[in-house]
């Protein structure tokens, strides 16, 4: 993911509940806590000072319990909200200066919304509701079902067109909330705890379709949810927010790895990081390299090395383990020879992108560190059992 | 003395006093009624027009094509054989005893009065769903009109309008549209909360999410109030006929003055065989408008 280009930029975003919010913003500011100005002045403080930007093509998760702010924000994204204060640029434009018509256009064409009670039209058929979005824009009849179909079929659920929604499972409306939101083209998909309603393994289907469908369309998905496993399975980078504060912001391994408070750290206790991180994320850089072409400057890299073995790279990838021993035997016969294969021993390497969990086994098999490919085949890292020991043990907060 | 009299009964207004302000306000309001009577009487000559036709309509044509067409109207809203033959029986039932005329000039006024209610009440629960203002100052309307006898609100019609069909419908529509507004003004409100953020999320201008959702969705609860509706006016038929709206009700009158008890009873048993028409087939007809909503519907 390139982390390049901003999409949705929030600044100073501030929202209070309640019949005046503006007469309490000075106190919002000098930091009244939530329940003091639920409690003494009868209102609801929403956000408080929310930065954040999301990039083009990523999935920025938003997590947090509920009651925490998750859907007020997201609402603020396309205004069905409209903020106490702040700004809230969208592809550089401000949208809080959009006028009535022109806010029409924006959440027509820029942005749809996935909803979590589905919030599909009882009274329209299937295909007509998916076909929503460009029935508001006022699209042909004929067209806007043509599309609506085609995308019913790319959620699965072609042959369902002309049913109700109250004749399908949650899992099925939801396909046909996502269809609907595709529908239209719009780049950024809002997702407001769309799967959380749903069972956990019409959940986990949902997670895999998402994934898939992100793949050949490079979206822009602002996905809310409660579920932690679910935030890092989706998540490109993960906000949390907590009483209407955001307190952190980052890749999920950062929130894994480093909590930046005891809130943040109580949320990810309870991961399983094996499910949840990557070899990538714990492996340290391939240190034990052996790259030489002869026998005798293998030896002599083997010698500046901190154990007494090594990965051999040549041209094509990854080889195998050289021993130390090995070497010094090849040595003695003929110093000058050329690596081949003879001194390698061969060792399976694991792929920087495989699950934590899976590679375990492994870890525990081997005496060496495990050597960790990339998708070329060149060494990328490597990883030890102590590291893989070291991060499945208490999570350690950042300095 | 006295102190003793103001404790035993109750302190009230100087009799003469309250005289001079019931002629006061007696003699403005027939001094309005003189002043503007023809204007409003002129403002409602297209209704009575209306009304006029429809019951010639009904009057003049054969009374065997008129049978028919309640008939037929009958079977394609409800689609249902039971139904549809227990109203042809009763209609004939009603014009063998003699009612089919005043039974005629009764349908007529329920249906225009029905037509006008909704034509008026259904905008008016729509304006009272977007505001809580309106909504507030509406409701204590509405409680007054449905609580205030009926009778009471005769008068100043008559007085304005004199009488004739056009007060009795006014009165009739009074009276009879509280439930329109109301159950349009709760439909629209008991709406998915998320079916219309959706809507608007896709950026559906108010008047799309008007028509496309709202009103769709509010649309079972809005036929309760419509049925409703015509069974207040129905019963208000009776009450209308004192100001001179010939039907079903005017046999009634005559018959309470008269002590006529099987005149009354009949014409009483026509007013109810109407009201089991407009009811079931109303009924019928929203279900199967809504049958895709299924048994869980929208709430
Ligand atoms: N329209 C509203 N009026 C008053 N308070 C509200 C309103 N909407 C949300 N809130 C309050 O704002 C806080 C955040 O709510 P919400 O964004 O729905 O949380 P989440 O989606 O994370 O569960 C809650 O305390 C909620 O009670
Ligand atoms: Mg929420």
């Amino acid at each position: 993911m390139s982390d390049s280009q901003e999409l949705i930029k929030i600044q100073n975003l501030y929202k209070v509940f309640g019949r005046k919010p503006n007469a309490f913003m000075d106190k919002v500011r000098a930091g009244i806590s939530k329940d003091e100005l639920l409690t003494q002045h009868d209102h609801t403080l929403g956000l408080k000072d929310i930065n954040l930007t999301i990039n083009k093509g990523e999935i920025f998760v938003i997590m947090g319990l509920s009651g925490s702010g998750k859907s007020t924000l997201i609402r603020h994204f396309n205004r069905l909200i409209d903020p106490t204060e702040g700004q809230i640029l969208v592809d550089g434009e401000d949208v809080m200066s959009l006028g009535k018509k022109a806010l029409e256009q924006f959440r027509r064409h820029k942005m749809s919304m996935v909803f979590q009670r589905f919030g599909l039209m009882p009274h329209r058929t299937v295909i007509d509701n998916v076909a929503y979005g460009l029935s508001v824009q006022g699209v042909p009849r004929k067209e806007r079902r043509e599309k609506a179909a085609t995308w019913l079929e790319t959620v699965g659920l072609k042959g369902y067109e002309e049913q109700y929604p109250s004749q399908l499972s949650g899992g099925q409306q939801q396909r046909v909330g996502l269809a609907r939101a595709l529908c239209t083209d719009a780049e950024i998909l809002l997702m407001d705890e769309a799967f959380s309603a749903l069972d956990p393994l019409i959940r986990s289907e949902m997670q895999d379709q998402l994934i898939e469908l992100q793949a050949g369309l490079h979206k822009t998905i602002v996905f809310i949810t409660h579920d932690l496993d679910e935030a890092l399975r989706l998540g490109d980078r993960i906000a949390i927010l907590k009483d209407g504060e955001l307190v952190q912001v980052g890749k999920p391994e950062d929130i894994l790895l480093h909590p930046a408070t005891d809130y943040v750290e109580a949320f990810v206790k309870d991961v399983n990081r094996a499910r949840a991180l990557t070899v990538e994320t714990v492996m340290q850089p391939p240190l034990n390299r052996i790259t030489a072409e002869t026998i005798c400057g293998a030896l002599e890299q083997m010698k500046k090395l901190p154990e007494s073995y090594g990965y051999y790279v040549n041209e094509d990838g990854y080889q195998g383990v050289v021993l130390q021993e090995t070497l010094e035997q090849a040595y003695e016969e003929d110093a000058d020879a050329r690596m081949c294969i003879k001194v390698v021993e061969p060792l399976a390497a694991v792929s920087c992108d495989a699950v934590l969990e899976t590679v375990i086994p492994d870890t525990l098999e081997t005496d060496y560190h495990l050597p960790v490919v990339d998708e070329d085949g060149g060494l990328h890292g490597e990883l030890s059992r102590s590291a893989v020991v070291e991060v499945l043990g208490t999570p350690h907060r950042a300095a | 003395m006295a102190e003793k009299s103001w404790l035993q009964d109750f302190p009230q207004m100087d009799r003469g006093d309250l005289i001079g302000i019931r002629k006061t306000l007696d003699g403005a309001y027939r001094s309005f009624s003189r002043e503007f009577g023809d204007t409003i009487e002129a403002f409602f000559d297209p209704l009575l027009r209306f009304l006029v036709w429809f019951e010639q309509l009904l009057l003049q044509s054969p009374w065997w094509l008129v049978l028919g067409a309640i008939t037929a109207m009958v079977w394609l809203a409800s689609r249902s054989w039971k139904l549809t033959t227990g109203i042809t029986l009763a209609m004939v039932a009603i014009g063998y005893f003699g009612m089919w005329d005043n039974t005629m000039r009764t349908l007529s006024m329920i249906t225009v009065c029905t037509v006008m209610a909704i034509i008026l009440g259904i905008p008016i629960g729509i304006f009272m769903a977007r505001s809580d203002r309106v909504q507030s100052t509406v409701t204590p309307i509405l409680d007054v009109m449905q609580t205030m006898p009926a009778f009471v609100y005769l008068i100043p019609v008559v007085m304005l309008l004199g009488i004739g069909k056009v007060p009795g419908l006014i009165a009739v529509i009074i009276y009879a549209i509280p439930p329109v507004i109301r159950l349009t003004n709760l439909g629209i409100r008991l709406v998915d909360k998320e079916v219309l953020e959706a809507a608007s999320a896709y950026g559906a201008s108010s008047t799309q999410r008007l028509f496309g959702v709202q009103l769709p969705l509010a649309m079972p609860t809005i036929m309760a109030g419509i049925n409703q509706t015509i069974m207040m006016a129905l019963a208000m038929v009776v009450i209308a006929s004192m100001i001179g709206v010939k039907g079903l009700g005017q046999p009634v009158l005559k018959s309470i003055t008269n002590q006529y008890f099987t005149l009354g009873l009949l014409n009483g048993l026509a007013i109810v065989a109407l009201a089991i028409m407009f009811d079931r087939v109303s009924q019928a007809w929203a279900k199967r408008s809504q049958k895709h909503l299924g048994g869980t519907g929208h709430v």
